[in-house]
């Protein structure tokens, strides 16, 4: 039953490349699945781990974090300190148990519409063969 | 005027919060004089059947150290959230689990498997486990308190009113929260009592050795090398978590060039005190290329215990994902 339910992905986009690339994939017309949910932030170095797992939390399936490849940050290095915070966070996510393929760290730059969408199109498709994340219930 | 009725409990702690409490030294006669302690299961000779005497609302604070582990737990905190005008959380395990807290990375079937069965020291060849009731002769049937399938901070169970934090609370914290309950000025609910609203490094000795910008070339576990007590234990290398901790307790681990645990836990507006742990060490590694930033943080071999050593079940997440199912 589990496996009908769409996932949910949230997407942290940095305003200077990635976002800028959704956009691009938008009035190109490409087409990917509707099941992101795009947060803009100015920086993946604004992604404080906090949020990943915050979203988890409330019920994301998946996270996708992407940033302007390294050297081309707006704000010089803000994906590289994006970058040492998830390659850390990425193991307290195994520790609790949360599968790697939901939650994914890329680079997309302002003209990089089609691997927005090729990224997309298989975060979908593991997370949909995953199926939802489900947290222990607590109290 | 009748004294303040005070009540003291423990839940799954190691007793340590307890000793604080005593570690108040001759301050203790001072407390004892102002109220009227009520119940205390490690020091005095009271009951669950005294507490359920009292009515309701008419213990003025409880003390509560240790996370809910057991029905037990459950049972007494609830009693006692009932009867008192104030809840209070005393020491990290109540806050956020603590170190007790941990176990749940692990479900209850492997805490009970391993503790009675495949721990090294065991030797149970009948595989006996506890039962939840015995019967030892007739009509005498013996009862043990169950295993909640995960640790709770207090305040998943009941209403807390304050927290007192620390692994345990410094007898200068205790006093101060103490003081503060007794004034009668209370500050708001949900406040941090007897600790400082800022980071553990505003009142570090070893900050003014900190530079502006810290970037470290290697991470190194406190074994493995000879701290130099009169700086900086960030810059050492070492896995000092003074930044995203709560100050207030003198930095009495630094002054002894051990690095900061997070004992104290998270300042206000923190969510996930692992988080925001990560976040700030990750961020202080001094390479751009991910396989060396991956070899270096790699030396970190327990993120978990490093990071959420003292919140893991106030974390975001709880503790670990069970996946029954697969």
């Amino acid at each position: 039953m589990s496996q009908d339910l769409e996932p949910r992905i949230v997407v942290f986009a940095c305003n200077w490349c990635s976002y800028a690339a959704l956009d691009l994939a938008g009035v190109s017309r490409m087409k990917y699945p509707p099941n992101f949910l795009v947060i803009k932030v100015m920086c993946s170095g604004r992604v404080d781990p906090q949020f990943i797992l915050e979203a988890f939390r409330r019920g994301a399936d998946g996270v996708l974090v992407a940033g302007c490849h390294p050297g081309d940050c707006h704000y010089i290095e803000g994906n590289i300190k994006a970058l040492r915070r998830m390659t850390l966070l990425r193991r307290v996510l195994e520790g609790f148990g949360i599968e790697k393929e939901r939650f994914r760290l890329e680079w997309i730059s302002a003209s990089e519409a089609e691997k927005f969408v090729r990224v997309a199109n298989e975060m979908y498709q593991e997370i949909k063969s995953l199926g939802p994340l489900k947290l222990q219930e607590t109290v | 005027m009748e004294k303040p009725k005070i009540a003291l409990y423990w839940c799954a702690s190691c007793g340590g919060c307890e000793e604080a409490v005593v570690d108040l030294a001759d301050k203790i006669l001072d407390v004892v004089n102002l109220v009227d302690i009520v119940f205390w299961p490690v020091a005095m000779d009271y009951k669950i059947q005294d507490v359920e005497n009292l009515p309701d609302g008419s213990i003025t604070a409880s003390f509560i150290n240790g996370g809910v582990r057991l029905t037990e737990h459950e049972h007494v905190v609830k009693l006692l959230r009932r009867k008192s005008k104030l809840v209070i959380a005393y020491g990290a395990c109540s806050a956020w689990g603590g170190v007790p807290g941990l176990a749940n990375l692990y479900s209850r079937e492997e805490i009970l498997r391993y503790v009675y069965h495949e721990a090294p020291t065991v030797e149970n060849p009948d595989k006996t486990r506890p039962q939840l009731k015995t019967k030892v002769e007739e009509e005498i049937t013996l009862e043990l308190p169950d295993l909640l399938p995960r640790l709770l901070p207090l305040d998943l169970v009941v209403d807390v009113d304050y927290y007192v934090p620390g692994c345990p609370p410094t007898p200068d914290v205790t006093w101060k929260a103490i003081e503060t309950l007794l004034s009668g000025n209370l500050p708001p609910r949900g406040s941090v009592l007897g600790a400082s609203d800022k980071s553990l490094c505003y009142d570090c000795p070893l900050n003014e050795t900190k530079p502006d910008k810290v970037l470290i070339k290697d991470v190194k576990r406190p074994h493995e090398v000879l701290a130099d007590p009169s700086k900086c234990l960030l810059t050492q290398g070492l896995t000092c978590l003074g930044p995203v901790t709560r100050g207030g307790c003198g930095a009495l681990c630094i002054k002894a060039a051990m690095p900061c645990t997070g004992c104290f836990g998270p300042l206000d507006e923190v969510i996930d005190y692992g988080g925001k742990a990560i976040s700030y060490f990750a961020s202080i590694v001094d390479y751009a290329d991910e396989e060396e930033i991956k070899k270096v943080l790699g030396k970190i071999l327990d993120p978990m215990g490093v990071f959420y050593r003292y919140s893991l079940p106030a974390s975001r997440l709880r503790g670990k994902i069970i996946l029954a199912e697969r």
